[in-house]
């Protein structure tokens, strides 16, 4: 992500690598590899990660003063961890309330001063930053905040993303996003949120919020269109960044591969799923060709690590399974729909939603026929989270134009056109629901049910 | 975004082969990438090789050691980072840990960059 941090502070410039342009950029990239760290080694230190981010802050700024006139430190990491330390401990000794909290890293100044200096920090044990890192996802992530404020805080923390970017990339006030930030910290600070990695019954619960935001940024990328702002699109990338870091710190739990394996695969199709105009490719009219097999391959690798952890297979594994399937059919009439149904059908089982149901329809009626897929969606007609939503009757129009209900099934196209938001969508399907009334008769394919996998996958 | 970090050797100075300390560097810093999701793919690659070109529709096998060769690649990273700044800052920490020697960082552009 070009602009960043410190381009927010400064203005925003990425140039070569000499003069005041030059070092602005280095400061942006050394933010975005490192303030992760630096933001979890402080709170580790005040227990507290609301403050630790602003310290943080305090040593980025203190980077943009005097890097442009000193010169880049030999081990910048270090260097801003070394700053934010030294701010950690001023603002406790003049924070009196936080008495306790002096003497406790009085203690521990004067064991490190034992130690290396903290200007070699990178020689600190690398084990501890890792468990660093993990804490840090864990309390952005924290089930007490609302979905929003996590992702705002994760982008924030785990991103190094500043809040215009964060605002930009979703399409909100920055005013709106800098108050959500805020009020997610004191909320963490209020609620005693304790700077941890969860362990016991707590932990499942807590990894499943993690994940939940990591999907939720990817989304939110997936959905960007051509035209919209880098930042937006970004976000899959940085989704994906965020949960192969998470893999590997936490590299026991099958859900954290399964979520990283379906990610990469779906951003393996990223070039393939729109058109020149903007239109919505489906799944089984996408050029092949066009996706990207190193990402398939580490999608392929990931589901396998998320098996061999074994245990019944989770949302994200089965998911990712899925995803898997598509990926290895050389061919759209390759698929394999018999496997696809039968995943969602233990997908509905794990974790049962609408949304589901209408995807296992598709593929039943793929696998054993539309009559099987129609008597699936009869079961779900009703159900109001699928109220309003286009991908019902344009799922049923594709049924029912396979079984020759050529009337039907137009009248189920220009349904779903005029319920869809997205201009491109409706034009493909009033087009659909357009040949069907100059044909009359039975047509092949299945754009639509291939658009409610490729949206809802 | 990704680059294509490659290591050149232009055969002027004779390299030391790394020292243990040099290697559990090298180990920790590789490591610690291929973590994070960063390098998506490194190797090393054989002096020479085999040389292949096409000129009017005539295509040359030619097998190495080519004495004339000047530059060639004899190591790569390939990364997956979000800038070029960040591409350069970890090609920093390689150097930092090899020592001598140069190399070449190019962007790689795969599907994603093709518009359309």
């Amino acid at each position: 992500m070009r602009g960043g941090a410190a381009g927010a502070l400064i203005g925003g410039v990425t140039t070569p690598e000499t003069g005041r342009s030059g070092v602005h950029a280095r400061i942006d990239a050394v933010w975005r590899l490192e303030s992760a760290r630096i933001i979890g080694g402080l709170a580790r230190m005040v227990n507290d990660v609301g403050l630790a981010e602003e310290l943080a802050q305090d040593a980025l700024v203190a980077a943009l003063e005097q890097w442009p006139e000193s010169g880049v430190p030999d081990n910048p990491g270090a260097w801003l961890m070394a700053v934010g330390k030294r701010r950690a401990i001023d603002r406790i000794r003049r924070d009196q309330r936080l008495d306790g909290k002096l003497e406790e890293i009085g203690h521990r100044r004067e064991a490190e001063a034992q130690g290396p200096p903290p200007e070699f920090a990178a020689a600190e044990d690398p084990e501890r930053i890792e468990d660093d890192v993990l804490r840090l996802i864990f309390t952005a992530c924290h089930p007490v905040l609302s979905a929003q404020a996590r992702v705002a805080l994760t982008l924030r923390m785990l991103g190094g993303l500043a809040t215009d970017e964060i605002a930009r990339a979703f399409l909100v006030g920055e005013a709106t996003v800098a108050q959500r930030i805020v009020r997610a910290k004191r909320t963490l600070s209020e609620a005693g949120v304790p700077f941890e990695v969860p362990e016991g019954p707590d932990r499942a619960a807590r990894l499943a919020s993690v994940l939940e935001v990591l999907y939720l940024i990817f989304n939110e990328g997936y959905a960007a269109t051509a035209g919209d702002d880098w930042v937006r699109t970004d976000l899959c990338q940085e989704a994906l960044r965020l949960g192969r870091i998470l893999a590997g710190l936490a590299p026991r739990e099958p859900e954290v591969h399964g979520l990283v394996a379906l990610m990469e695969i779906q951003a393996s199709r990223s070039r393939a799923r729109t058109g020149p105009s903007g239109e919505p490719v489906p799944l089984p009219e996408q050029n092949r060709g066009r996706w990207d097999q190193l990402l398939i391959r580490r999608g392929f690798a990931a589901l396998l690590r998320a098996k061999e952890l074994g245990g019944p297979p989770g949302p994200y594994v089965l998911q990712a399974a899925i995803a898997a399937c598509h990926a290895r059919a050389r061919t759209a009439a390759d698929t394999d729909w018999p496997r696809i149904a039968a995943l969602y059908e233990v997908l509905a089982g794990v974790a049962p939603s609408p949304v589901v149901e209408l995807n296992r329809a598709v593929a039943v009626g793929m696998a054993h026929g539309p009559e099987r897929g129609l008597a699936l969606l009869d079961a779900i007609a009703d159900d109001p989270a699928l109220r309003g939503y286009h991908l019902l009757p344009g799922v049923r129009g594709d049924l029912l134009a396979r079984l020759g209900r050529t009337a039907d099934a137009r009248a189920e196209f220009e349904r779903a056109a005029a319920l869809t938001r997205n201009e491109p969508e409706r034009r493909v399907l009033l087009d659909r629901a357009a040949r069907l009334h100059a044909a009359g008769k039975h047509e092949g394919g299945g754009t639509a049910s291939d658009r409610a996998r490729e949206e809802t996958r | 975004m990704r680059f294509l970090l490659m290591t050149t050797d232009d055969a002027s100075a004779e390299q030391a082969p790394p020292d243990e300390q040099q290697m559990a560097e090298m180990g920790a810093f590789i490591e610690e990438l291929t973590k994070s999701g960063v390098l998506l793919a490194t190797g090393g690659l054989e002096p020479g090789g085999t040389r292949i070109s096409a000129a009017d529709g005539k295509i040359t096998v030619t097998d190495g050691p080519f004495s004339e060769a000047k530059e060639t690649v004899v190591g790569f990273a390939l990364i997956d980072v979000r800038t070029r700044e960040e591409a350069i800052e970890l090609s920093k920490r390689f150097w930092k840990i090899v020592g001598d020697g140069q190399g070449v960082i190019q962007q790689v552009f795969g599907p994603e960059d093709i518009p359309g």
